[in-house]
């Protein structure tokens, strides 16, 4: 078995890792580099845990290898924050009740955080849909939704 | 498993004609890492071709385009012009999978896959797009129709790998459309797909192909669903012929997805409502 | 217990929504889950698992599994605890398969090595040779004379004589004449019903790490709703003593039910023990859906009669369940629950339960209570349609009360089914216009909540903070809500008190976090425990001023002389108290161990706009409204969020989720592709009108809120479909090939 040699940034910081090729960048994130935020929930794309932004993409981790992420710029949830100062979003989720059992939430707000850096102003049913790649088992939607629309509003205020 | 990611399509090709054992290109690896992780396929020699230049170019081509093919769904729904003349294209791509998988998916790697229920593939088959194939003779330009062999398999040879996708020039008075049934609103594979794209003469379909994803084991060009409406004005007649044609058409199975009776009747309706956005989009009033 | 006088109104924290202690951790990636664990030198674990639905094991070869690379153990049934007997035997059994594998998914083989992938590519040179055996997965097909028989002597001593061996328990209740009743009735209707397994869906798969040395002393790291639960289970199965096994509750990534059971955790100790070192084994989301516990599939019988004024005179209901290959399905509570909102001279209820070539089921939220409702709640409507009666009149007119003999037996104190059908009349959702297509549905449900055993115990800090350690895992928010009242009791802010889930070597025996008990029953041993330290305090208080315990009571936070006759003081604080209890007597901890038996039965009334594509059969539901009775609403966010996600869970099952096996007795769909929960672009907002009507068995009047809300809606959703479709739909899920059939053969007759 060779190992890759793989250079990439990680939240700012350039780290080096060894990874065997089948492993895939949540393998790496979360068993070389201990950043356990991203989850495997299903490791087929259908439920959205292990999403984190590759080059400002919003994509799930467990369908890229490790190798791939050779040169590029990683973002995953231990990124969001400002040292001790939460992002708006993360405020707001906490706020809202806008998790439960708390699983699927580093997922949901790295995919939201992606969304509004795309579209400040998104209507319920655009947060709907881009966030449907993203499973919540507790909530049934319905306070994420709340305190995604409510952020965007406070960020549109703000800014 | 060995990970090569070569230059230039030509080595790619070169890299998989030499390999042995169970060989896979990686584009956006949506599929391939699902069945890497399932156990289902473990390649022995993967080709990453995302370093080969102009892989991810939308550019003019011929008065149409050529899609590069690791160009992500979420390009091409980006893309300011891409989908204003293929919006059937551009829409079937963007209904796979979530957010999350349009960062990464591709057009390519829908076709290559080789499932019926892929939502690209009857899109770009109404379109009339071709791909370039590229192997150890050189390079061809054939009809996407020609590419899906089979669920899970194509007419691909070993050693040969597709570069690009090319749409043809849009042209006047031309509409496209692609609508697929799921249960859910997001993140289910097509229980039925439908692609339609038509042109017309005054309010007269004149030109017209019709396609069928998930009711046959390959995805398919419905020819006397085009006949159906070509010379008509989309009137209820042609409506009701449409959606015979395409039920006539079905050879599905029944599976975990749907029954062979919901497909075969639902093939119909969604015939017909793509075919009334199509004829929207082409100017024509309904 | 009758609710404190003083404690039911006048609240300064309890009812407020104050934010999770836990918040931070969960938003930020900190917050550690069951496969976040790691330790030094541990190795990685996968399963091998049976292909077959049915098989004898005739083989297991894992020599060429040892001699690859890496591997530093393999475990099969030898490796387990033997003579076990009764529910022991048959965990292990599912947890590792002895002579005969029961199901697609069912481990046979499991082994450990230095990496994740190792172990994978170790688990596919293990070689399993089987006898392939005749199989059976539907419940009918089960209880039919040429029924495959899963394992002969299974049933116990309640079943009649005749029933196939596949009827593992029977269940009769009720009271009255059900005949007398039907033919007093103007109308009756009696309907078959059917529903499919579906899962808890948590996105986090089971994962542990566990170590077990020689000596018989272990560590295991999982997530679980019950960690003392987990680690007797454990003992049991790996042989060793239960006191010498700690377990330490991770943070829980979902569980509805599907995490109060052992499946991977003796598995990780067998293999750690062999390898003599610590141990991950994480599922994959394929192995979650083929092997854990999925709900029980059902085939029901309802009769109900009615007259024409809309009383009920009779209802009977025959409900067959079907839990997998081992006894268990959860059918008395089906037959119990089916018609518990309504009081009946005339009832009658029998349960089987049967086993079936499928996984050992395994409880989701109220388990066994919404397929009941689902059946009785739509022949309730068809009666309402049929006889032109109002749906919430029949059921206000009908509805169970203080003092009603419920139908499975006891007479209820007090609840709050009227005020939820009040609250669900009066709400603008039920007279708004419907569009063309869609149709409205109602429906009531009902859970019987429980207590079980608890203890908490609650310490001080020198500082005046306070530190309360439970043993229930907190699935929904709970430490938020055991700060809550300990504050109030204490009388200081909430933001001074950590709650933590406590490991099973700091606390007694805690039930698992199940019925809905966490809230009523840690929070009734909270109060209990911080009531317990005031009194501490006030012991304290009255050293300090030398006057009798009695003569001090505790008010806004501190102690005070009871009255002018105890003398003058200034009010001690609890901080002031604290900062001095080394000296005073040594640290001041409150406790309370018991096992509370007033978990107040509970009651929801849900209202549902569908809409239904007449070409294509698909559904879209477009407004939806939980009304509940909540007892008393500790934290209403966290309140409002069981409602919701238990209506959305409802709304998953009652659509598009199921088991779906194939003629080969394998599942067809393990995974979140094709086993279709609801997505965020699935749904409408979902209104909540929490009703508060006190439990007299909890001194704040808490109900357990978790089960209920995913009691109406599969029938709430039902009765929209159908009104909105035309036809009855009496299977569940009403998939769009289903809700189209249905269409097609109303069309031709």
């Amino acid at each position: 078995m060779s190992m890759i040699h793989v250079t990439t940034t990680v939240n700012g910081d350039e780290v080096e890792f060894l990874c065997d090729p089948r492993e895939t960048l949540l393998d790496v994130l979360r068993d070389r580099l201990a950043l356990t935020g991203a989850k495997e929930g299903c490791g087929t794309g259908d439920c959205g845990a292990c999403s984190v932004t590759v080059d400002d993409r919003l994509v799930c981790s467990c369908l890229m290898l490790g190798a791939e992420a050779e040169g590029k710029s990683i973002g995953t949830i231990e990124g969001m924050a400002n040292g001790e100062e939460l992002h708006p979003l993360q405020e707001k989720f906490i706020e809202y009740a806008a998790l439960q059992c708390g699983v699927c939430t580093p997922g949901v707000l790295v995919a939201t955080e992606a969304l509004l850096k795309k579209n400040p102003d998104p209507t319920e049913t655009e947060v709907r849909y881009w966030l449907a790649g993203n499973l919540c088992r507790c909530t049934g939607y319905d306070k994420i939704i709340r305190a995604v629309l409510d952020t965007a509003a406070d960020l549109r205020k703000a800014s | 498993m060995e990970y090569h990611t070569p230059g230039s399509f030509k080595d790619a090709a070169t890299i998989a004609a030499k390999a042995e054992g169970v060989t896979r290109f990686l584009a956006g690896g949506t599929d391939v890492l699902v069945q890497l992780r399932a156990d289902m396929v473990t390649p022995d020699v993967l080709i990453d071709i995302k370093q080969i230049a102009g892989v991810k170019d939308i550019a003019r081509e011929e008065g149409g385009w050529r899609i590069g093919a690791a160009v992500a769904g979420a390009e091409m729904t980006e893309h300011s012009e891409l989908g204003k003349e293929w919006p059937g294209v551009v829409e079937a791509m963007d209904l796979i999978g979530s957010t999350q998988i349009q960062g990464r998916a591709t057009l390519v790697g829908n076709l290559c896959n080789g499932s019926p229920a892929a939502d690209s593939v009857p899109a770009l088959m109404a379109a009339g797009a071709s791909v370039s194939v590229v192997g150890a003779s050189g390079t061809r330009k054939i009809p996407v129709e020609e590419i899906p062999a089979g669920p899970g398999k194509t007419n691909l040879a070993k050693g040969e790998v597709i570069s690009a996708v090319h749409l043809p020039a849009r042209g006047d008075n031309a509409g496209d459309a692609y609508l697929r049934f799921i249960p859910r609103t997001e993140m289910d594979i097509a229980v039925v797909g439908c692609g339609v794209s038509l042109r017309l003469d005054g309010p007269a379909v004149a030109e017209a192909r019709v396609s069928l994803g998930a009711v046959a084991p390959r995805v398919l060009l419905v020819e006397d669903a085009a006949k159906a409406i070509i010379g008509s004005s989309l009137d209820d007649a042609a409506l009701e012929a449409l959606a015979a044609a395409a039920s006539a058409a079905c050879n599905p199975i029944d599976d975990k997805r749907g029954t062979i009776e919901f497909r075969t009747h639902v093939a119909g309706v969604l015939a017909q409502r793509a075919a009334k956005i199509a004829y929207e989009r082409a100017g024509g009033a309904k | 217990m009758a609710p404190d006088g003083n404690m039911t109104n006048g609240f300064k924290v309890v009812g407020t929504r104050p934010k999770r202690p836990d918040g931070v951790d969960k938003v930020t990636g900190r917050a550690k889950f069951g496969a976040d664990a790691a330790a030094p030198g541990m190795l990685h674990a996968s399963i091998v698992r049976s292909p077959h639905a049915h098989a004898k094991i005739l083989k297991i070869d894992t020599s060429k599994a040892e001699a690859l690379k890496g591997v530093k153990a393999v475990v099969t049934r030898a490796d387990f605890a033997e003579g076990l007997t009764g529910e022991n035997w048959n965990i292990l059994e599912n947890v590792m398969a002895g002579d005969t594998a029961l199901y697609d998914g069912h481990a046979v083989a499991a082994v450990a090595a230095t990496t994740a992938l190792a172990a994978r590519d170790a688990a596919k040179l293990i070689e399993v040779e089987y006898e392939p055996l005749p199989h059976v997965t539907d419940v009918d097909k089960a209880m039919a004379a040429d029924a495959p028989v899963i394992r002969a002597g299974a049933a116990d001593k309640s079943v009649p004589e005749g029933m196939h061996p596949n009827v593992v328990r029977y269940h009769e209740s009720g009271h009255g004449d059900v005949d007398k009743g039907f033919a007093e009735a103007d109308l009756v209707i009696e309907e078959s019903f059917k529903t499919e397994a579906t899962h808890q869906g948590y996105i986090e798969p089971h994962a542990c790490l566990a170590q077990l040395g020689p000596d018989g002393k272990g560590e295991v790291w999982c997530c679980t709703q019950g960690h003392f639960n987990v680690q007797k289970v454990c003992a049991a199965l790996v042989g060793t003593e239960t006191s010498q096994l700690r377990v330490t509750p991770s943070e829980i990534g979902g569980g509805f039910g599907g995490k109060t059971v052992v499946f991977i955790e003796p598995v990780a100790l067998a293999l750690s023990r062999k390898a003599n070192r610590p141990v991950k084994l994480v599922m994959s989301r394929s192995e979650v859906f083929r092997a854990t516990g999925p709900t029980a599939s059902t085939s029901m019988d309802i009769k109900i009669g009615m007259t024409r004024e809309g009383k009920i005179t009779a209802a009977q209901g025959v409900f067959r369940l079907q839990g997998g290959a081992f006894p268990g399905a959860p059918m008395e509570f089906t037959a119990m629950c089916a018609f518990a909102p309504y009081a009946l001279e005339n009832v009658h209820q029998i349960g089987y339960d049967v086993m079936s070539n499928r996984p050992k089921q395994a409880a989701y939220r109220a388990p066994g209570s919404p397929m009941a409702a689902f059946a009785v709640e739509s022949v309730i409507d068809e009666l309402c349609n049929k006889l032109d009666l109002d749906p919430i009149e029949v059921r206000l007119k009908n509805a169970s009360k203080e003092g009603t003999k419920a139908s499975y037996g006891p007479k209820f104190e007090r609840i709050g089914l009227v005020e939820t059908l009040e609250a669900a009349r009066a709400h603008p959702h039920l007279t708004a216009p419907l569009a063309e297509g869609q149709g409205r549905g109602i429906s009531c449900g009902f859970w019987f909540n429980h207590g079980g055993e608890t203890a908490v115990s609650l310490a001080l800090s020198e500082d005046g903070t306070v530190a309360i350690s439970v043993g229930t895992p907190d699935i929904g928010g709970s430490r938020a809500s055991m700060g809550q009242m300990a504050a109030e009791e204490l009388g200081i802010p909430y933001e001074n008190i950590r709650t933590t889930v406590a490991d099973t070597a700091t606390l007694g025996y805690n039930e698992i976090s199940h019925g809905s008990r966490v809230t009523y029953a840690s929070g009734l041993a909270t109060i209990k425990a911080a009531r317990d330290a005031v009194k501490k305090l006030c012991a304290r208080a009255a050293a300090k001023w030398g006057i009798d315990e009695e003569a001090v009571v505790w008010e806004d936070g501190c102690a005070k002389p009871s009255g002018p006759n105890a003398g003058e003081f200034e009010p001690l604080p609890l901080a002031k108290i604290a900062r001095s209890m080394g000296r005073t007597g040594g640290p001041i901890v409150g406790h309370y161990e018991a096992t509370p038996e007033g978990a107040g039965v509970s009651f929801a009334t849900h209202i549902v706009d569908a809409e239904v594509d007449k070409e294509t059969g698909q559904t879209k539901v477009v407004r939806y409204t939980v009304v509940q009775d909540a007892g008393k609403a500790i934290h209403p966010t966290y309140v409002e969020g069981q409602f919701q996600g238990g209506a959305a869970q409802g709304i998953g099952w009652a659509l598009n989720e199921e088991y779906i096996y194939g003629e080969d007795g394998r599942l067809q769909n393990s995974g979140f592709l094709d086993y279709r929960i609801p997505v965020a672009s699935d749904l409408p907002m979902i209104d909540t009108v929490i009703v508060e009507v006190p439990n007299p068995g909890h001194p704040y009047g808490v109900r357990g809120v978790g089960e209920t809300s995913i009691c109406p809606p599969l029938a709430a959703i039902a009765n929209a479909v159908s009104n909105a479709a035309g036809v009855r739909l009496t299977e569940l899920p009403m998939s769009p090939p289903r809700i189209l059939k249905a269409l097609n053969d109303q069309a031709n007759g």
